[in-house]
């Protein structure tokens, strides 16, 4: 597996937005907090962090133990501190948004628990794994559900195989997120950080197939298929100088001749938090005039309103109750994207030279039912009991967006933890 | 991992942490509640003639938006039948035979203490502690503080203790003395096995100014409590530090002990076990996971394998003034990447120490004019740059030829690590003023004019 990236990536350009904190900023910030007993922000957080214990650790310069509180809960804790949607998880149930003060910055402060306890003691995790039980899991897809997955098995005992079909692994924490949040290289360096807990194997460039799947249940105690989801939607949008959200992401970030040299109109197609980073990231990248194209409202958008905020701060502009017809091409070229009016009758063409389609991913679901008694729902996603992750095969878990049809990297860190908690309870026979 | 178990006076503990005699021992089964959550010992709240308490009973000082800097309390010892609590006791020591469990006691008469330390050895205390540090309410009655006080008076009562008692005794000392080193040389001489300290801080914690009555209001008065909690610590670190000078026996530290840190302070000036009171009130049992972790990831990165090893590692340090190295001298630095140009240095030197801290652009006009009374021609010009400094702020400048090296700008300083304090020495060698004084050489310029008459030097 590959953990050096390329010089010269767009995504080196954009800084982070919320930077490490000083130990003399986080304290500051850690006494803040109230150290509530029935806190709001730990029902809010989908892997139950003790928050007000990390934070009060923090306050007492116990910073090593306020990361193992983290990883206690959430082994990809880095990741989330930085990618976590905090305005509407923890942070935005803090009692402080009652009462007229600014919220806690807990994505910061558990940046600043991860990452110093890690730089002063790499081994912090390690020392607490169980002796070699000489059981095999695989999971296929290396993404966050996966890497938890494999991380919380590994300090189990468990010796872990992932087949990734990727270069690198970490899913979208490398290929997918804003990289004002997180750059690729920071979430190789967590996935290096898991791979280090125990005995875990990546095989990239391995692209497991329906067949490969099934045999994985001789060779393996038991399977957990976190393999994300499948390629951009284009609504027939397909042709040059239209691209995927995700995939152009993945480009800005990992690929060092993407370019946008030339690009001075970009229209981002969709109204989700993937469409506001695409956004985002054009326009602090530098692209002249970038702009959401939504089919409804502001109101009814599923991306998060904190993200819309942003985005306008960035320059971002938002054209609604407008629903893409076509691209509009002279010659080969793409010069405008046709488009209906849903708040009235008739078609505009609004001039572009670049178009970014973010309304949705498919499934690849498809693989997870190749095992017997794997059932999808009416939406593709892969079913699956909810305390333990488990499918309707015994042997075979599932988990993060291929099981949710796309969320947060904490819900994925959540069923990774979840269905290895089940494993290592089914495999020692309890 | 190290070893956090200690051993006090024979008697092995899990850990370091105990509660300390309060609220939060009242009961079995907030007892219990406390060694689940991995408190290492408790000292019961203190046991004799139930009293009657009055209401309401603490007040509290916040610092700040921070709070409970500071708690005050006119609470007496325990108000329940003496048979509950031991009764509770022995519940507790049979459930939890490892932990430490010590019975702290506050009678009158030689006779009552002789019946109620063979009661709570019957239940299995593993010590005793005698609060002699109560200074509100049990005082007037001759108890509490009134005995820790007056040494002659605890010297024979713990005689009398020594004589009845079977299992190591502590003595609770208070700190409202004018020196701790008389009622711990006291205790000494009568053969305790320890000392604990600090009881609680006489006080009057605030005054309701719509009511004109004292806090915390009891009707139309208040009387004077004993304040602990985190506003107490560096009384209680020196008081600790001037009793392990004379009472060379285990000690028991106490005084707004909080977390991990203030623990390992407290033993690294001599305590074998702490006590804590306060931020348990303040925050629960829970508030000991981070005091274990904290002393245990310490004391692995100190290299100690055990607890014990702590204990003390400071104390040789803790000195007179007059044995301290003068030739030792600090003067700041200030790193002009960090610092947001503030000024706040500036005015504390100008107004609270020595006039060392330079801004550029000043004449030396207006430099008098500001106070200041050294007039060096070379004042560095340094934008502040760093993130939060406002446009044109200047980084402040540290005449070191004038700056006494005392503190004050770094302890100011809001950006943490921009000022330090930088070591040059005026001597390479050492020497104290006490030294000076053998030598004749403590002559300083401008002394009175009786002193120099007196000394002979006119």
């Amino acid at each position: 597996m590959s953990t050096t990236l390329p010089e010269g990536r767009l995504e080196t350009q954009l800084k982070d937005k919320a930077p490490l904190y000083t130990r003399g900023e986080a304290m500051t910030e850690a006494n803040r907090c109230i150290y509530c007993a029935d806190a709001p922000c730990v029902q809010a957080c989908p892997t139950s962090i003790d928050i007000p214990t990390f934070i009060h650790k923090i306050a007492t310069d116990n910073v090593k133990g306020s990361a193992r509180t983290i990883f206690e809960s959430n082994l990809l804790g880095y990741s989330c501190a930085r990618v976590c949607p905090v305005e509407v998880l923890c942070a935005g149930s803090c009692v402080y948004n009652q009462w007229g003060r600014p919220p806690i910055e807990i994505g910061r402060l558990q940046r600043y628990a991860t990452e110093s306890a890690l730089a002063r003691d790499a081994d912090l995790l390690k020392r607490t794994r169980k002796a070699p039980t000489g059981k095999k899991i695989a999971c296929i897809g290396a993404g966050p559900a996966s890497l938890a997955a494999a991380g919380h098995l590994a300090l189990d005992g468990h010796s872990v195989t992932i087949f990734e079909k990727r270069a690198y692994a970490g899913g979208l924490n490398t290929t997918g997120v804003a990289p004002y949040k997180l750059h690729a290289q920071d979430a190789l360096r967590e996935v290096q950080m898991i791979l280090d807990l125990g005995d875990i194997e990546v095989k990239t460039g391995v692209e497991i197939d329906e067949a490969a799947a099934r045999a994985l249940l001789d060779d393996f105690d038991a399977v957990f298929v976190g393999i994300g989801l499948g390629p951009d939607s284009f609504l027939g949008l397909e042709g040059p100088g239209v691209v995927g959200a995700t995939e152009y992401i993945e480009r800005l970030k990992l690929d060092p001749t993407t370019s946008l040299d030339g690009v001075h109109t970009a229209l981002v197609v969709g109204g989700g938090n993937t469409a506001i980073d695409v956004a985002r990231e054009l326009a602090q990248l530098g692209v002249p005039d970038v702009a959401m194209v939504y089919r409804r409202t502001e109101a009814v958008m599923s991306g998060y309103h904190h993200e819309m905020v942003g985005a306008r701060k960035d320059g971002v502009r938002l054209v609604e109750n407008r629903q893409p017809v076509a691209a509009v091409r002279d010659g080969g070229a793409i010069t405008g994207l046709r488009v209906a009016k849903t708040d009235a009758d008739g078609e505009e063409t609004l001039a572009c030279d670049l178009i970014a389609v973010a309304v949705g991913q498919s499934r690849l679901t498809a693989l997870a039912a190749a095992f017997e008694g794997v059932a999808l729902d009416d939406k593709g996603r892969v079913v699956v009991d909810e305390a333990t992750n488990r499918t309707g095969n015994a042997k075979v878990y599932a988990g993060g967006d291929c099981v949710n049809g796309g969320k947060e990297v904490v819900n994925a860190a959540q069923h990774g933890k979840l269905a290895a908690r089940a494993i290592t309870a089914s495999l020692s026979g309890a | 991992m190290a070893d956090l178990s200690i051993d006090f006076c024979g008697v092995k503990s899990p850990n370091p942490f105990w509660l300390a005699s309060a609220p939060p021992t009242n009961t079995g089964d907030q007892v219990k509640r406390a060694f689940d959550a991995g408190w290492g010992g408790a000292v019961w709240k203190t046991l004799g003639n139930p009293i009657v308490n009055v209401s309401s009973r603490f007040g509290g000082v916040d610092y700040g938006s921070t709070k409970l800097m500071g708690l005050n309390n006119i609470e007496l010892i325990t108000d329940r039948p003496l048979e509950v609590n031991l009764r509770e006791m022995a519940d507790v020591k049979k459930q939890y035979p490892n932990h430490t469990l010590i019975a702290s006691l506050m009678v009158d008469t030689k006779e009552e203490w002789t019946e109620i330390i063979k009661k709570v050895e019957d239940v299995g205390s593993d010590l005793l502690e005698l609060n002699f540090g109560c200074p509100h309410g049990m005082c007037e009655r001759g108890m509490g503080s009134a005995v820790g006080a007056e040494p002659k008076v605890l010297e024979a009562i713990v005689g009398w203790v020594m004589e009845a008692a079977n299992v190591p005794v502590i003595v609770k000392l208070t700190p409202n003395v004018g020196d701790i080193a008389e009622p711990a040389s006291a205790a000494y001489r009568a053969g305790a096995d320890a000392v604990s300290l600090i009881n609680t801080v006489k006080s009057i914690v605030g005054v309701d100014l719509d009511r004109m009555v004292p806090l915390p209001v009891v009707g139309s008065g208040s009387s004077n409590g004993g304040y602990c909690g985190p506003a107490v610590k560096p009384i209680a670190l020196h008081l600790l530090g001037q009793t392990a000078r004379v009472f060379p026996k285990p000690i028991s530290g106490i005084g707004g002990i909080s977390n991990w840190r203030d623990a390992a302070e407290f033993m690294a000036l001599g305590s074998t076990s702490v006590q804590v009171c306060t931020a348990v009130m303040h925050y629960g049992y829970r508030i000991v996971e981070d005091m274990l972790e904290g002393l245990n990831d310490f004391l692995d990165e100190k290299g100690m394998a055990s607890a014990m090893d702590l204990v003390g590692k400071a104390s040789p340090a803790y000195k007179e003034w007059g044995d301290l190295d003068m030739n030792y001298h600090v003067v700041a630095s200030i790193d002009p990447k960090s610092c947001i140009g503030c000024q706040l240095c500036v005015v504390a030197c100008l107004d609270g120490s020595h006039q060392c801290i330079h801004v550029a652009g000043m004449d030396d006009a207006e430099k008098k004019q500001r106070g200041y009374v050294a007039f060096p021609t070379d004042v560095p010009d340094v934008a502040a740059i760093a993130d939060g400094a406002r446009a044109g702020a200047r980084v402040p400048w540290v005449h070191e030829e004038e700056c006494v090296g005392c503190n004050l700008c770094q302890l100011v300083c809001p950006v943490e690590g921009t000022i330090s304090m930088v070591e040059k020495r005026k001597a390479p060698g050492p020497i104290t003023w006490n030294e000076r004084v053998a030598k004749g050489d403590d002559v300083t310029v401008g002394m009175l004019d009786a002193t120099r008459k007196a000394r002979g030097l006119d």
